[in-house]
């Protein structure tokens, strides 16, 4: 196989959002708060398509904090309904995500001849174009593709925002009594997670739509955490599956002529179902027998 | 307005098909989402929808055409199989339950992409309403299409009619379902089946993505207004047939809209208004109630000032003292005031207020409570006198006639409080 520069693109973005959306993905897993994940990558569609109608642009900041900012709005919404409505909380999940969504598909509907955006690029992001809307400057240079720009700057982004709070996200996430005897405010960390985490479904909704994020957010996380529970050892898992699934979701959506994205998804979800029936059944019968070989070997010497 | 009376009046067979169509899955998906609802299985649902997308790709790609049929067991297959495995990996593996749901739903959804955007690719004529599928298309819905729909609907109905009060002891009580020897297991499989079949009847009309809002919205709707089962059932449909029905008229007046959304947001418009003023949960309600609770509480207070001021024989109070009592709440306190006078309690003259026949009563009353409960907490509980007013400032305004009775029978008729203060009682009562 020759060296395909698309290809390379393609991937190495993949990579990056997969990265971010893993990084994140294993707080919200060990907090409980996957479903919140999946309500904020719904809801955030109204946001997109406002700060797009205002703004007039796909790219550029007011996307990127319009969207956020209603990522956060939901997530105040939801505990607004099971805390202070006393709705319980996956009901409160679900309509809320439900309703913010449903309206972000009528305005699409609505603005349809207006605005370069249709329910097919939110649904599943079309990666494959990423190589050729490229981002060019102000002097008419090129200077490469736009999105995994965007990409790296979420990377860093994220990657910074988890190594400057690490302890405190841990702390908060397995101790939340302790955070706050100590001073720690749980709720400020809760939003900051909650922010960063729209902030990365608006800047890689574009490359593999609203709902597949939730696929990079859940998964490699969850796969990772059955191998092991060491938050370190968790990060380290999560980050190579990332890479893995956005190489082996490129080459099989190539061979089977089909949206990247959705084959993204399907790889981890490979690996996830293999490592449950892996974890679930091989695996302590793999290390019976290797113990008994060892055992039988040692006993015929 | 034309097209208003033209859909309202049914005169279009087709028009007629569809709302028969929406109106029955509509009942069916409301009655099975109470249920899940109450067992706290709103997001299973949401799985659900997004895993039968899958199953719905697969039976395009070998039927080859949109048969009803194909869709439909297609639909069920791959949406029961998204049920199974979740409570396989959450019981089998260290994973949380909320964490299993959202990996499932994605990987199936993904899954159903990658088919979907391969059978794109072929450019299949026959293909073109594929995406109906997700975000739904009520008037998409022929002959066909409803006899299946139709028919499923009404088998759910039907089945949890007969089901009913199996269902009912399932959801609220489980081990006493077991323990009265309800077969849990095969109930819990035949609701399970049932709620996969919900969503399937849903994903033409509504569409695979937000067909979970019509599992859920209706009930968490219907739970505002009442907390009997029956009636919550009831409210619930009436709920969603309203919304159904509407989103249904929007996708025929304007026909490039979507179905699915429209009656989703009907539907949260419902249930939000319904947060907010039902009558009996209301966040309105609640706040009102709790509003005049404080109101009472403050109007209680300047009658015990007033009732101090006349058990140090003086006639009345100033009006501006007890603004002084209380700082920083004039508008408040001008508010209660008010609201005595109306009701007779205190006369304002000259700026001195002074405490009527029956507000006096109504003091004594309060002061009484106060007072039983300070002798009761030291008598019976053992609290040191000076710890005990803080409580009894909470408990004077809730304590009952029943209540009080009580414990003046069981204090035997105390003359004082642990203070030494005199417990206010009526001559005209024993």
């Amino acid at each position: 196989m020759s060296f395909d520069p698309n290809a390379f693109i393609i991937i190495v973005t993949g990579s990056m959002i997969a990265i971010s959306c893993g990084l994140l993905g294993v707080f919200l897993m060990l907090r409980k708060m996957a479903m919140t994940g999946d309500a904020i990558s719904h809801a955030v569609l109204p946001g997109i398509v406002l700060a797009f109608m205002i703004s007039g642009s796909r790219h550029g900041l007011a996307m990127v904090i319009g969207a956020g900012l209603v990522g956060i709005i939901a997530t105040v919404f939801i505990e607004y309904l099971s805390n202070k409505v006393k709705l319980q909380s996956d009901a409160s999940i679900g309509i809320t995500f439900t309703s913010l969504f449903a309206i972000g598909i009528i305005l699409i509907t609505f603005l349809a001849n207006k605005i370069d955006l249709d329910q097919d690029c939110v649904l599943y992001g079309e990666i494959a174009y990423v190589p050729i809307d490229l981002w060019i400057s102000g002097s008419g240079q090129i200077l490469g593709p736009r999105v995994t720009y965007l990409s790296l700057i979420n990377l860093i982004l994220v990657s910074l925002f988890i190594y400057l709070f690490f302890k405190e996200l841990k702390i908060s996430t397995f101790d939340k009594e302790f955070a706050a005897s100590i001073g720690l405010s749980t709720v400020g960390v809760n939003y900051g997670l909650m922010g960063m985490v729209s902030y990365t479904t608006v800047s890689s909704f574009e490359a593999v739509g609203a709902i597949l994020v939730v696929a990079l957010l859940v998964v490699p996380p969850a796969t990772a955490y059955l191998w092991s529970k060491d938050l370190n050892k968790l990060i380290k898992i999560t980050i190579a599956l990332g890479i893995i699934v956005s190489i082996a979701g490129y080459y099989l959506a190539f061979a089977l002529n089909s949206s990247i994205a959705g084959a993204m998804a399907s790889v981890a979800g490979l690996i996830f179902f293999v490592s449950v029936i892996l974890q679930r059944k091989q695996l302590p019968l793999i290390k019976k027998k290797l113990s008994s070989l060892k055992t039988g070997e040692a006993n015929t010497l | 307005m034309e097209d208003f009376i033209y859909f309202f009046s049914f005169q279009d067979p087709n028009v007629l098909m569809v709302v028969v169509g929406i109106s029955l899955l509509s009942i069916s998906a409301a009655m099975v989402g109470t249920f899940t609802f109450l067992d706290k299985k709103a997001l299973i649902g949401d799985a659900i929808s997004h895993a039968v997308l899958p199953g719905v790709c697969l039976a395009f790609m070998l039927s080859g055409n949109k048969n009803p049929y194909w869709i439909v067991s297609g639909a069920f297959i791959t949406g029961a199989l998204s049920t199974y495995i979740i409570s396989w990996i959450s019981n089998y593996t260290k994973l949380k339950e909320d964490t299993v749901i959202a990996a499932v739903l994605s990987i199936f959804f993904g899954l159903g992409i990658v088919i979907m955007t391969q059978l794109q690719q072929t450019g299949n004529a026959a293909l073109s309403g594929l995406d109906h599928f997700i975000f739904g298309n009520a008037i998409s819905i022929v002959r066909k299409d409803l006899l299946v729909y139709g028919i499923l609907a009404l088998t759910i109905i039907l089945v949890i009619l007969f089901f009913y009060k199996e269902f009912k002891v399932m959801v609220f009580n489980r081990s006493f379902a077991q323990s009265i020897g309800l077969p849990v297991k095969r109930l819990e499989f035949l609701f399970n089946s049932l709620m996969v079949l919900a969503v399937v009847t849903g994903i033409q009309a509504i569409g695979v993505v937000l067909m979970a809002a019509l599992l859920i919205t209706p009930a968490a709707a219907a739970k505002f207004w009442t907390d009997r089962l029956d009636r919550m059932l009831i409210i619930a449909v009436v709920f969603s047939l309203i919304s159904g029905i509407v989103g249904a008229y929007i996708s025929f007046a304007l026909p490039h809209m979507p179905t699915g959304p429209w009656v989703v947001i009907v539907l949260s418009l419902i249930a939000f208004l319904s947060f907010f003023f039902s009558v009996k949960k209301g966040v309105l309600t609640k706040w009102i109630a709790k509003r005049n609770y404080q109101r009472k509480i403050h109007s209680d207070h300047i009658l015990k000032a007033l009732f101090g001021a006349w058990e140090k024989g003086k006639q009345g109070l100033k009006t501006e003292n007890i603004f002084n009592i209380f700082p920083g709440k004039n508008f408040k306190t001008q508010y209660s005031i008010n609201k005595l006078n109306k009701k007779g309690y205190i006369t304002e003259n000259q700026s001195i207020i002074k405490l009527t026949e029956s507000g006096l009563t109504e003091a004594k009353r309060i002061v009484r409570l106060h007072r039983l409960w300070e002798l009761y907490m030291t008598e019976y509980m053992n609290i040191a006198p000076d710890h005990v007013h803080d409580s009894a400032e909470k408990l004077e305004h809730i304590i009952t006639p029943e209540l009080e009775s009580k414990l003046d029978r069981n204090l035997n008729f105390p003359k004082a409080d642990p203070h030494h203060s005199i417990i206010p009682r009526d001559p005209k009562k024993p």
